[in-house]
Order: C-alpha cells, then structure tokens, then sequence
C-alpha cells in the first residue's frame, strides 16, 4: 500500500464485514515524539483468541473467494518497518480494536496520506454505520461522528452529493487547522 | 467555516429532492471492489472518480458503493454497472480517466465500453 490511509480503508472493510454499527477510527499524531498511532475499533462480531492468532498469518482468511487475507498482515509490516507495532484486541460478540503505532521519523515510514478520502468514502458507502473518526495532532483535535450529522439531516441520507460534499469540506478545513493552516 | 447551520440549509433543501432518489427501482448501481487487492490496486480514486463524475452530471439515479473481493485479483480495480433489466457488466483495471467514458457511454447512453470490459482483457 503507497498510503496508511489506503490501510484504514482495508482494516476498516472487515469492520464492515464484520456487521459492526459503529466503526470509531483514530489517527492520533505527535509530532515532537515522532509517533503516529491508527486505532480502527468497531462493535462487530468480534474474532475467538484462536482466530486472533491466526489473522497475521497471510494465508488465513475467512473468505471465499481467495485462499489469503492480506489485509492485517500489511498493516503489521508498515507499521513494525518503522519499529512500532500492531495489536489486536477482540472478543466475540463484542467488537475488535486494532492499533497500529509508527514510528514517523524512519525512513521506511509510510505516509498517512489522504485519510479524509478514506473517511469520505467509508461514509458514503456505509451510510448506515456510524463512522467516528477522531483526528488529533499534537493537543488539537477534530471529530466527525456521523451519528450527530444524522440528527441535524433526519431523513436525509447521508449520501446526498450535498451533504457529501459539505463532509469533504469539513474534513478539509479541520486538517487545515490542525497542520496550521496548510495541507 | 462548515457549520450545523449549513448542513441544515442543505437538508431542507435536499427534501424537496428526496423522493426522487428513494427507493427508484430503476437506479443503476455502480460497484466498487474494495477489498485489499481492490485498494492495493488503486480503488480508491476510481471510486472517487465515479462519485465525481456523476455528481457533475446530476445523475441521480445512479448509486456508487462498494463490494469486496469477487476472487479476480489481477484485473483490479474491478468495476461492476448494474443496469436494471440488462447484464451486469464488469469493467477490468479500471483508472480514473477510464471512469467519465464508462459513465457517458455506459450509464447514459446505455452503451456499453467493450473495450474496458473483463471480454475484452482476459
């Protein structure tokens, strides 16, 4: 993957797959420590400790239509290649967190990329979850809880180009904010 | 600044239009494979390609979303067009410049891109 951000969107289909109603997702950069951490948790159906185990392993997979599952093993490498790590914590029934933590200074450090087009496009195709998605740099941070959007639009989907496009705009300005002003 | 101010302007205005898009039995349906090899592939800005395209050109009875893996990994991006009443058709190692062809020939002339089809590149 050229982009983190292209990680989340992945680690988040399983959320999706997993019928999670809320997927919470959390970029969380500081920048005088050089660390990043991505934290993707979601209330789905959770995993056993035995599949826990087995998802870093490429070739376990519950799908069907491929014998690998490159998805957590990806991301475990982007992130161990910098010297961080990936943890997985899930029970079932109860939902599945995922941390990845970067160290961003080393040079094998991928970058996060366009994270705002991986929320936008979490939103727009899972109009029914709610996505929160919690971006904080340093000590300043945003949310977009898309459960909040949806009791100012009632029954006014989220998908609506208007609405899609005043989310686009938000994320936008938000990270202007919080890089000081420039992307 | 974006405000819940805004957002509500838009919603009321977007009521008026709610019922056209509800429910339409005969919106076309655009899907995107988003899984792993979707995404590695580069996904991500077809996708955003499609949603642009049609929303430039109003269509509202089209739907963009994703689907995962449908087990042909090496033509991603794959791209499915739901037409009701026709065959699905699938698009193979779709890029963003492919996607406003297959949106003016395909979902609004109803003619179909032979050459970007999965036929025409296995």
């Amino acid at each position: 993957m050229r982009e983190l951000s292209l990680n989340v969107m992945d680690i988040a289909q399983n959320s999706v797959r997993a019928n999670a109603s809320v997927i919470k997702i959390d970029v969380t950069e500081d920048t005088d420590k050089s660390t990043l951490e991505i934290k993707i948790s979601d209330n789905g159906c959770g995993m056993s400790e035995e599949q826990v185990k087995s998802v870093i392993d490429p070739f376990f997979t519950t799908r069907t239509t491929r014998k690998v599952g490159l998805g957590i093993p990806l991301f475990k490498m982007a992130a161990e290649q910098t010297g961080g790590f990936l943890s997985i914590e899930s029970q079932l029934g109860n939902g599945t967190v995922v941390t990845a933590k970067f160290i961003s200074s080393h040079m094998d450090m991928t970058p996060l990329g366009d994270i705002n087009s991986t929320i936008s496009i979490l939103i727009r195709c899972n109009p029914d979850t709610n996505i929160v998605f919690t971006h904080t740099v340093n000590e300043q941070s945003f949310t977009l809880d898309t459960n909040e959007l949806k009791e100012v639009l009632g029954d006014v989907p989220l998908d609506t180009p208007e609405v899609m496009q005043w989310i686009d705009d938000y994320l936008k300005e938000q990270t202007e904010i919080l890089y000081g002003g420039a992307l | 600044m974006k405000s819940l101010a805004e957002l509500q302007a838009i919603r009321d205005k977007a009521k008026a239009q709610l019922n056209m898009r509800q429910d339409n039995p005969d919106a076309i349906r655009v899907l995107v494979g988003m899984a792993t090899c979707g995404i590695a592939a580069g996904a991500r800005p077809v996708l955003n390609a499609f949603t642009e395209e049609i929303a430039k050109r109003n269509l509202t009875n089209v739907t963009v979303t994703q689907t995962g893996c449908i087990g042909i990994c090496q033509f991603e991006p794959v791209v499915e067009i739901e037409v009701p009443g026709e065959d699905k058709v699938t698009y193979v190692k779709m890029t963003p410049e492919k996607v406003a062809k297959v949106v003016n020939d395909h979902i609004v002339n109803k003619n179909v891109v032979t050459e970007y089809t999965i036929g025409a590149n296995s």
